[in-house]
């Protein structure tokens, strides 16, 4: 079957897990991007690609990709299973969830935090709030990053284990239970559907117009 | 459905021939299948009396035929009916069926839920909870009463149908195959918000009609009622479609819902005009029915006749959806099993 992505061979520089089943598989990059965009990826030049986000900085050397293990599909096992300079296929960027340098709130679930990283690592974590949602401590990927940096605007809510420094509940809890989110301000979400439209409803509720919204969906 | 077994519905009449041999069975006991499958509504293998009852005997200790029947109609004022089905472990799904004179329409369901998140519709807010397979979509149709007059077939329930493309083209294939549900493949159509690997393999391989969801031609816009357009811009769907001979009889046509203030001004006229003038299509004005927390409003029907009448002097024929199941929440964006799917959790069933 022909697909409308082309897709090239890039060889991998390394794989860590981060978490269990969580990985982040890094190659050399091969072309530009702009930080938030997606790139397809395959086991084969022929194959359809999963879209998956970026999650390194514009500037830097390699390209990561934040990655957890489907168990029902084909590709992320096998991803899984890459080791240093062996074969991948992926697109070349592409996609509109980008950031700028204004004042915003990120909000992700799961591994949707990659485009905010990405952005992260390009310099636009200035005047911006980050709320990453996870179901255990160990879900809140690249927090060293957030946390250095942002101090108390980097918010983590764990919604099945509990810590001092962590809120404990879900991402759509802890939106109901704000009462001073700016109206006048961009909202990123990303990460599965279910948390993207609860969010996105309750900052409507909230006020906030709805195109000062943007979501990107994990599909 | 509530089966172990590997099911029947949903296979082609090639497929059936095969696992006939492979049961040790005469060839044609293949084209029996397909026949009592897709020409008939047996529920039981011990109903097709042209097959042996040694081979049912077979048949039916292997596999279980995938056809169950809807668990409630609602049925509206204007003759819709919502058709409800538990596909088994929290997989509920709707199908609307909509009379028009001689013109009888199934509205099917491709997923359960929708991972699409878009602004405006009601499937979105209940978030994904699994695919259909072929014999899932197909039973929407084979288990209704009405199956028999069923003249055209939309993909327009729920689910983003190219984020499930093997069984929706699985389905299709079987709709309109002469041993299937011998349906016109220009009586079939498929609709999309735009999912352009997908849809090129649609393009290529199906004849059947293509509509995809527009709603503003503008990126900037369009991106905030629809998140997939962060990923496939409608421009670079549009500039897809024109790179394919759509040929004569297969139609493509774009859906539009009117949003009061949003997407129904002169400014979007014109852009719409710019955005289409190489593609052979129509576009289908949708009346907004509106959803709970949505800050989104219906235009008004005279902006809606007003819009209609400056795309058509623009050239692009343009028609105006009727609005059809309202009482019913049947209505174009409106199906959800949402609470039902939340009731089945709480009861401790898992998503399937």
């Amino acid at each position: 079957m022909k697909t409308k992505l082309k897709l090239t061979r890039v060889k991998v520089i390394r794989q860590r897990e981060i978490a269990p089943s969580v990985f982040v598989l890094s190659f050399q990059r091969p072309w530009d991007f702009t930080a938030g965009q997606v790139i397809g990826i395959g086991g084969h030049e022929n194959d359809e690609a999963r879209l998956y986000s970026i999650a390194s900085g514009e500037l830097d050397d390699e390209v990561d990709i934040l990655y957890n293990i489907n168990p029902d599909g084909k590709l992320t096992p096998w991803m899984a299973q890459l080791n240093t300079a062996d074969t991948l296929w992926v697109s070349e960027p592409f996609g509109s969830f980008t950031g700028s340098g204004e004042p915003g709130w990120w909000i992700a679930s799961g591994t949707g935090i990659a485009p905010f990283v990405s952005m992260f690592r390009t310099g636009l974590y200035k005047n911006k709030k980050v709320i990453h949602g996870g179901r255990n401590l160990q879900s809140f990927y690249f927090h060293e990053l957030f946390e250095n940096e942002l101090k108390d605007n980097y918010i983590r809510c764990c919604s099945r284990e509990q810590s001092p420094e962590i809120y404990n509940g879900r991402i759509t809890q802890y939106l109901r239970e704000r009462s001073d989110l700016p109206t006048n301000e961009k909202y990123y979400l990303c990460g599965s559907a279910e948390m993207v439209v609860d969010a996105r409803d309750i900052l409507i509720e909230k006020g906030i117009p709805f195109d000062n919204i943007v979501s990107e969906i994990y599909f | 459905m509530l089966t172990e077994k590997e099911t029947l519905l949903g296979k082609t009449r090639d497929e059936l021939t095969q696992l006939s041999l492979d049961l040790g069975l005469p060839s044609y006991t293949g084209n029996q299948l397909a026949y009592w499958l897709y020409k008939t509504a047996v529920e039981s293998f011990d109903e097709m009396t042209n097959i042996s009852k040694k081979a049912r005997a077979i048949l039916n200790e292997k596999y279980d035929l995938g056809a169950f029947p809807p668990q409630s109609v609602k049925e509206s004022l204007d003759g819709t009916k919502k058709y409800l089905f538990n596909a088994g472990k929290a997989k509920f799904i709707e199908a609307a069926y909509i009379p028009d004179g001689d013109r009888h329409t199934l509205c099917v369901s491709s997923q359960v839920g929708c991972k699409m998140g878009c602004l405006f519709c009601m499937t979105g807010k209940q978030g994904f909870q699994g695919q259909l397979d072929a014999g899932e979509i197909l039973n929407q149709l084979r288990s209704i009463p009405e199956r028999k007059l069923m003249t055209n077939i939309v993909y327009m329930g729920m689910g983003e149908p190219f984020d499930n493309l093997e069984a929706v083209m699985r389905s299709t294939a079987i709709l309109t195959a002469e041993y299937g549900f011998a349906i016109s493949v220009r009586k079939v159509t498929v609709s999309t918000i735009g999912i352009i690997p997908a849809m090129k393999i649609f393009l290529e391989q199906s004849k059947c009609n293509l509509a995809v969801s527009l709603h503003s031609p503008f990126d900037e816009e369009r991106r905030k009622l629809m998140p997939i357009q962060n990923v496939y811009p409608v421009k670079d769907v549009v500039d897809t479609i024109t790179q394919y001979d759509i040929g004569k009889y297969r139609r493509v046509s774009f859906e539009y819902i009117m949003f009061k203030g949003i997407n129904d001004t002169r400014r979007h006229v014109n852009e719409l005009a710019r955005l289409l003038n190489k593609v052979n299509c129509r576009m289908n004005l949708i009346r907004f029915h509106t959803i709970p927390g949505t800050p989104l409003e219906g235009s008004d029907e005279d902006t809606i006749l007003d819009f209609q009448a400056a795309l058509n002097t623009k050239g692009i024929t343009t028609t105006i959806r009727a609005s059809r199941g309202q009482d019913i929440e049947a209505a174009c964006g409106l199906l959800s099993t949402k609470e039902l799917v939340k009731q089945k959790k709480e009861k401790g069933i898992p998503d399937a």
